[in-house]
């Protein structure tokens, strides 16, 4: 299908690994002259979810919730982690393993910045949430519901410690540095006498509330509310996530994934971008770390290692990176599998390693495909420039070229030798 | 601003022009700062010398452009155009030698500032956001004009709000004004390539410079198209856009640039109207030296 001599239609070799093997997975490339969008099995569900009304929407969207708030409770058999596994606790684990991806997901979905060692920002908001209320530590204390600001903030000023020297690196450079994050904050919690090593925190604090029988609602055992504000909390940081995305800032972050020197000639400050991208990434990091501080109740240096910080990596690439949909759905499933399949949970690294290579290989953009909305209000005007497309196309039968000088009063000149098969 | 920026060339162009009507032009170029008047000095390059280890890409080249005009910038394949547009624009810094923008020094401001101050640009290997919608990579463009912040995002401030909706409308017109609206909604990597060169001229439109530097917009391009695509730029030229172009074939650039700035083995070599340029000895035997470039 070459149409020119000239330079290739988009330099493949610089766009990421992603794009390249969406191509070759059967996708049509560059052969739809002016077609709408190419019809492909998940876009066609995508786009018709977007042109849908926000009414409609909401009557799709109201019924998940409903269920997702129902899922401690109903206890489904077959879905069910029980015996092995209490089931409400299970859920809140996924909760939190699908708030990290969300999180993560930023980082690398977004921006494109490989980072192995967002676990530090689990960690700082794990310690920051169990150094403010548990009884072992020296702080002064606070209410644990005000700990989640803290430690969102408290993770957002690591981020932003931890990206500005080390963001001015790019790809495999960036990841290997990053590698050493989760090191740090472990190695310093074993160093600095005031985080306590092993012995670490008990009797991390929780959300007040006593139920009738007289144990706290928030109880480490009792999964269930636990559950609910978690999925409360994830389902703010959601929204906020996709106003992100459908402005400046994720247009910012796609950009500089796609082409980070083409995004600065266009006028994107990209370093600006990056770090904030670690932030806010961090932000939801942190929260997510007191959340599981809070609900386990302890919180010392062994449980930050690199191997889960790979595992969240895995939740977001599994899931789709750039999709945060396919995020919970990664995060959930990392979180899930090992405690529903209790035999293999030993292999649980092994598995997901071999699940990634699967993935990578068969279908590199994830179980849901990336496809940000970048535009707050781009719905109407493509569903404007389709709908001119196909009258076209009633009219004369041509999709390629726009009939004579629509719009432009210029002669509609590239599109023209593509559309000639059709035509001619 | 079509009418100020009317030069004696813009008859052309305005025939080309035909439908745009009066607000779409509006939509394209809006009303715009600029500290020189039409026909001065927009665009200072001052013995611009650009080394890379022991290779002289550029040697003490020094041009200026005029507001208002289209420059061609010529030479055989090698001759330091493209290293010209980079170190213009702060992708490579400068060995020596200045650029000034309206009298203002670029030289050591980061790219997206320079960007911002009126300087914008397209890539002679296209490269577009692959993974974003034609009207996006438009929209990225027209960001650089933007000041909703981050928190402002967030919250959906009231400025956000009215960013979003007026960047639509912009995009639009930029993609209808260069032909490809009817692509809007189409990935980029999804375009057929003569749509990819001229979106990358929107999305470099959409960042409202003060100058536009092309750099082979026409390549892989069939005589018809070429001709298509000049006719474009003299319409941009007319809606009150400088350009600094970039291009090969020599007949081309003759019909449609103001003048002409002629570089070989990164020497400039001439600098002068089309037509002296024709005559000009030295460009004969730069381009009978490599007679292929006819046909690049
Ligand atoms: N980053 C770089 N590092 C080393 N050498 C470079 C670099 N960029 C350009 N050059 C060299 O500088 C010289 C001028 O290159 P440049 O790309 O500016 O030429 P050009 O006039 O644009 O040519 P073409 O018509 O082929 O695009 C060439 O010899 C090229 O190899
Ligand atoms: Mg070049």
């Amino acid at each position: 299908m070459s149409m020119f001599d000239g330079p290739k239609p988009l330099n493949t070799a610089k766009s990421d690994q992603a794009s390249t093997d969406m191509e070759s997975s059967g996708l049509t490339q560059g052969s739809s002259a002016a077609a709408p969008r190419p019809n492909r099995k998940f876009g066609a569900w995508s786009d018709r979810w977007r042109e849908m009304p926000r009414q409609k929407q909401w009557l799709v969207l109201i019924p998940i919730v409903i269920v997702a708030f129902l899922l401690p409770v109903v206890n489904p058999p077959f879905i069910t982690t029980e015996p092995g596994n209490d089931w409400p606790l299970a859920c809140q684990l996924m909760a939190i393993y699908a708030l990290v991806a969300v999180g993560l997901n930023i980082v690398i979905g977004y921006a494109g910045l490989l980072d192995l060692g967002y676990i530090a920002f689990f960690a700082v908001g794990s310690y920051t949430a169990a150094m403010l209320t548990s009884p072992d530590s020296a702080f002064i204390k606070i209410p644990y519901l005000w700990t989640l600001p803290v430690a969102i903030a408290v993770s957002m000023f690591v981020g932003v410690l931890l990206g500005l020297p080390t963001l001015r690196l790019r790809g495999d450079y960036l990841a290997i540095v990053t590698l050493g994050f989760g090191e740090i904050v472990r190695i310093l919690a074993t160093i600095i006498p005031a985080m306590k090593g092993q012995p670490g925190f008990q009797n991390v604090g929780h959300p007040p509330g006593v139920g009738a029988d007289g144990i706290p609602i928030f109880a480490n055992s009792n999964g269930t509310p636990w559950y609910w504000l978690t999925l409360v909390i994830l389902i703010i940081i959601l929204f906020l996530v996709g106003n992100m995305e459908r402005s400046r800032v994720g247009r910012a972050w796609i950009a500089i994934r796609e082409d980070e020197d083409a995004a600065e000639t266009m006028g994107v400050p990209t370093f600006k971008y990056k770090v904030w991208a670690f932030a806010l990434g961090a932000g939801v990091g942190g929260l997510a770390g007191a959340l599981m501080g809070g609900q386990v109740g302890f919180v010392n240096n062994q449980k930050f290692d690199v191997v889960t910080s790979i595992l969240f990596v895995a939740a977001v690439v599994l899931g789709g990176s750039g999709n945060k949909v396919g995020a919970i759905l990664g995060g959930a499933l990392v979180a899930y599998i090992p405690l529903r399949f209790t035999a293999i949970a030993e292999y649980k690294f092994l598995i997901f390693g071999l699940a990634l290579v699967f993935i990578m290989i068969y279908r590199s953009q994830g179980l849901l495909p990336a496809k940000q909305r970048l535009l707050a209000y781009g719905t109407k005007a493509y569903a404007a420039v389709r709908k001119e497309n196909s009258a076209r196309v009633r009219k004369n039968g041509d999709p390629g070229a726009p009939g004579g000088t629509a719009g432009s009063g210029l002669p509609p000149a590239a599109p023209e030798p593509n559309a000639e098969g059709a035509t001619s | 601003m079509s009418g100020e920026a009317a030069g004696p060339q813009s008859q052309a162009g305005t025939v080309v022009l035909g439908g745009l009507g009066a607000e779409a032009g509006d939509a394209i170029a809006p009303e715009r700062d600029f500290a020189v008047g039409v026909g001065e000095d927009l665009v200072e390059v001052k013995n611009l010398t650009m080394k890379f280890g022991g290779l002289v890409a550029m040697d003490n080249v020094s041009f200026t452009i005029k507001r208002g005009e289209i420059l061609g910038l010529i030479g055989p394949n090698g001759a330091g155009k493209t290293t010209c547009f980079n170190a213009m624009t702060g992708v490579y810094k400068p060995t020596s030698g200045e650029v000034l923008l309206e009298g203002k020094l670029l030289n050591g401001m980061k790219q997206h500032k320079i960007t911002r101050s009126g300087l914008a640009r397209t890539f002679q290997n296209i490269r577009l956001f692959a993974e974003m919608t034609a009207l996006e990579n438009v929209v990225v463009g027209l960001d650089a004009r933007h000041k909703t912040s981050v928190v402002g995002a967030l919250v959906r401030s009231a400025r956000h709000i009215r960013e979003e909706k007026s960047a639509i409308a912009r995009g639009m017109a930029l993609l209808n004004f260069v032909g490809i609206g009817h692509q809007a909604a189409t990935l980029s990597r999804h375009l057929p390539y003569g749509s990819q060169r001229r979106l990358e001229i929107a999305r470099a439109l959409a960042t409202d410079p003060k100058l536009l530097c092309l750099d082979e917009p026409a390549a892989g391009f069939n005589p018809a198209e070429k001709e298509e695509l000049m006719a474009l730029i003299r319409t941009i030229r007319d809606d009150g856009y400088t350009v600094l172009l970039i291009e090969h074939d020599m007949k081309l650039v003759m019909g449609v640039t103001d003048r002409i700035v002629v570089l070989e083995f990164g020497k400039k070599i001439a600098d002068g109207r089309p037509h002296d340029i024709r005559e000009d000895p030295r460009v004969i035997s730069a381009y009978l030296g490599e007679p292929d470039d006819e046909f690049a």
